[in-house]
């Protein structure tokens, strides 16, 4: 049941998916990849903060808080 | 950094990475790991030291070393700041490996979160890459227990090829075998530790290369490691290489023939700088993903479940931010509800011992200037300081520590990231802000987990709009005497908390509307980008928390105003004593400074115990009581009330009292926090706009304010 991938922005709470593109540079992508986010990684959109940015996803285990303007550009194929 | 003896003093401004071996068998170990996995527990539990510990990341933000002495060894442990990788993304990553490459630990012990491990397996294998002297401890083994997380340590060894060991940090039995383990480490020579094995075309280079480096390599670094990051070129990392290996064969020209070759062939099959980086982290990361599903087993996937649920209300849209605010109100509420008795009952009994003194004096039939300076001055500045200080701190310091022990800290900065965000401000200001509450010196260290310069610079400059435990009480101690003092009971209680919430509230507002204005003046600049991890909720265990609380922060800090507060009782003493014509040196000056200290709504003699009190803010009141004593108005100062006869007969107003609780929370930092922020920020220049910036903002409100409230 494979759709259109999305930016991991616009994921909704409880979606699971996985990463299919990393469209970012700069030190962000290195800093996403250092804590374990990588083309093929699966992960969860978990939490959203009161004002709607930044959103947690739940990345290996650790719930990470990103940015929305910092993952638009990461693409995933929600499950 | 949390705020421990160390971070709140002096010793704040040293950070250094010298370790000092005493005998040629001793053992320096270092620990490593990701933030926020226990790694200062373990350093404590093992060391017996009171590194700070707390449930955030990023609170170990320089290296602490700590001794162990075992079986005639010393070993000498070194706690490295927390990190995901050891690429060198930020100042802490490049601290630690900078450590774990140049510092020559015998030993490296790589702590894991157990709940977590496959994130925290691509640390140790970057680890394995530069040493195979490595012992994985495995911590945390009873939350992950907890969470029917299951691990099969054995096979972990197995597949890593080095040490593994599971404990749980908060038990100090389980951390005695890491001693054992270090020394069979040691030990054992053959190892065969996993490689992360890269893309073939890599794995070819990387032979090519080691083949040149390793006869020249005079280091204890794998050779393998070295000519990987010799392609990966990260500038600072080649740069000490080039510094410590002696002849450096970085000029070696059959190397750097080499090494050209090399880089030409991976550039022609398509490998650029970025895709180099990502064939490396995707390896990586894959390695740890196929280790970890051979060595652990959830039994629940679902096991944050609970987490989730405490983190939809405590971060959610309707609830997120009051229930923040109530937090607030809540610890305010106890602090003064809590501080009110024990207060007045200390300074009855401080007053009593006075009583004593002067007796005891006058039967010594000591010289009366003698008694006074020793008695009124010295002693009475310190009774003050410790029957106004320390009941708050006393009751602050551990409701504080718990809600840093449970986790809720990075919650806030969750909650608050969006608007940090538009004042071109980073998330993690909230962090250091919430530690500003304890001390401004420690939240400016604490600082240094803000990885942009800009941002870095936005949150020291405006810490001190945080009112630290020294003007807290300061500030308490007004609203109870001009405020809530025709109240009685709860409702006076509940009127101090909302008057003392909105005070840090306006604190908190002048810090967002600063760093706005700042980021578009002074520090001009692009957002950065901003990860947060937000940790598992923890339970706290209460009597270490409160041991550390009182023991570490609030003796430690009352002890610092105390050694502040009786030199300054002796100088104030004189300067309020000592007579020219006929008045004192003290109301000299506080005539002077008069004129000006009225447009601010406050007067003479507060704004000079207020310069007077830069060594530490406790001891502005003391200094105002003192000065206004001297005026000839005599009052044993006993409680509350009395002081409060003694302001309002020198001309206090409640527009007084405002402009000097507004003075008190917007002015410049204290001496210590000053000279934290010269060195943390690297320079005077930013010292001094730290030192300017809240000052103006005070005296720009404090005008504003008795402008309007003079009208009504």
């Amino acid at each position: 049941m494979m759709s259109v991938p999305i930016p991991m922005s616009k994921m909704n709470l409880g979606d699971r998916g996985v990463v299919t593109a990393m469209n970012v540079n700069g030190s962000i992508r290195r800093r996403l990849q250092d804590i374990g986010l990588y083309e093929g990684c699966e992960l969860e959109c978990v939490l959203k903060s009161p004002g709607g940015d930044p959103i947690a996803y739940n990345i290996s285990g650790a719930i990470i808080a990103i940015r929305l303007e910092d993952c638009r550009g990461i693409l995933l194929a929600i499950k | 950094m949390g705020l421990t003896r160390d971070s709140v003093g002096l010793h704040a401004l040293d950070e250094g990475l010298k370790i000092t071996r005493t005998k040629k068998e001793d053992r320096i170990i270092a620990l490593a790991g990701n933030p926020n996995v226990g790694k200062s527990t373990v350093f404590n539990g093992l060391t017996g030291l009171h590194q700070h510990t707390g449930n955030w990341p990023g609170k170990t933000v320089s290296n602490a070393q700590g001794i162990v002495r075992s079986k005639g060894k010393n070993y000498i442990f070194v706690d490295l700041p927390g990190t995901y990788s050891l690429m060198a993304h930020s100042k802490e990553e490049e601290i630690a490996r900078d450590f774990l490459c140049f510092g020559h630990p015998d030993a490296v012990v790589v702590v894991c979160d157990a709940t977590c491990l496959q994130r925290n397996l691509n640390l140790v294998l970057q680890t394995l890459e530069i040493t195979d002297q490595v012992l994985v401890c495995v911590n945390l083994l009873d939350e992950a227990k907890k969470k029917q997380i299951q691990l099969d340590l054995a096979a972990l060894e197995q597949q890593l090829g080095v040490p593994v060991i599971g404990t749980i940090a908060r038990n100090k039995k389980s951390l005695a075998l890491i001693l054992d383990k270090i020394e069979t480490l040691l030990q054992t020579k053959e190892r065969k530790p996993f490689l992360v094995r890269y893309d073939p075309l890599i794995e070819l280079a990387l032979t090519k290369l080691e083949r040149k480096i390793a006869p020249l390599n005079s280091t204890p670094l794998s050779s393998r490691w070295i000519a990987l990051k010799m392609l990966d070129a990260e500038p600072t990392l080649l740069a000490s290489l080039n510094q410590k290996m002696n002849p450096s064969f970085q000029e070696n020209p059959a190397f750097q023939l080499c090494l050209q070759q090399v880089k030409a062939e991976l550039a022609q099959a398509g490998y650029s700088s970025q895709r180099f980086k990502d064939a490396l982290t995707a390896a990586i990361n894959l390695a740890a993903k196929t280790i970890a599903s051979r060595c652990i087993h959830f039994k629940n996937t679902n096991y944050q479940a609970r987490d989730r649920r405490i983190d939809r209300i405590l971060t959610s849209r309707i609830f997120g931010i009051p229930l923040m605010l109530l937090l607030l109100a809540a610890v305010f509420w106890l602090t003064i509800s809590g501080a009110n008795y024990p207060s007045s009952l200390l300074s009855s009994g401080l007053f009593w011992i006075e009583d004593q003194l002067i007796a005891g004096a006058d039967w010594l039939h000591l010289p009366p200037e003698l008694s006074e300076m020793l008695i009124l001055g010295v002693y009475r500045v310190l009774a003050w300081v410790i029957s106004v200080m320390l009941p708050p701190m006393a009751i602050f310091f551990p409701l504080f520590t718990l809600l840093e022990d449970l986790g809720y800290l990075p919650r806030i900065a969750f909650n608050l990231d969006k608007t940090f965000k538009k004042c071109g401000a980073c998330g993690k200001q909230a962090l250091t802000m919430c530690m500003g509450f304890g001390c401004n010196a420690a939240g400016i260290v604490g600082c240094r987990i803000i990885d942009s310069p800009r941002e870095r610079l936005l949150a020291m400059i405006t810490n001190n709009f945080v009112p630290c435990n020294g003007r807290f009480p300061t500030i308490i101690a007004i609203i109870t005497m001009f405020f809530s003092f025709s109240f009685q009971g709860f409702s006076a209680t509940l009127f101090s908390t909302l008057i003392l919430t909105g005070v840090v509230l306006l604190g908190i507002l002048a810090t967002f509307v600063l760093s706005w204005l700042l980021s578009r003046t002074l520090l001009k600049g692009e957002v950065s980008s901003f990860t947060l991890e937000l940790p598992p909720y923890r339970k706290p265990q209460l009597l270490p928390l409160l041991l550390r609380s009182l023991l570490d922060r609030t003796l430690f800090v009352l002890g610092r105003a105390v050694a502040v507060a009786i030199p300054a009782g002796m100088i104030l003493w004189l300067f309020a004593n000592i007579k020219i014509g006929d008045l004192s040196l003290l109301l000299h000056c506080s005539r002077l400074l008069d004129p000006f200290a009225r447009l601010f709504g406050m007067d003479g003699i507060i704004l000079i115990a207020f310069i007077l009190g830069f060594p530490a803010n406790e001891i502005v009141v003391p200094i105002m009581i003192m000065a206004y004593l001297s005026n000839g108005v005599l009052i044993e100062m006993t409680s509350l009330s009395e002081l409060r006869s003694l302001l309002i007969a020198n001309g206090w107003t409640w527009i007084t009292a405002v402009s000097t609780m507004l003075f008190c929370l917007f002015h410049w930092p204290c001496s210590t926090t000053f000279l934290t922020l010269c060195k943390e920020s690297g320079s005077l220049k930013w010292g001094l706009a730290a030192f300017w910036i809240p000052t103006l903002t005070g005296l720009t409100i404090c005008f504003i304010f008795t402008f309007f409230a003079r009208l009504l």
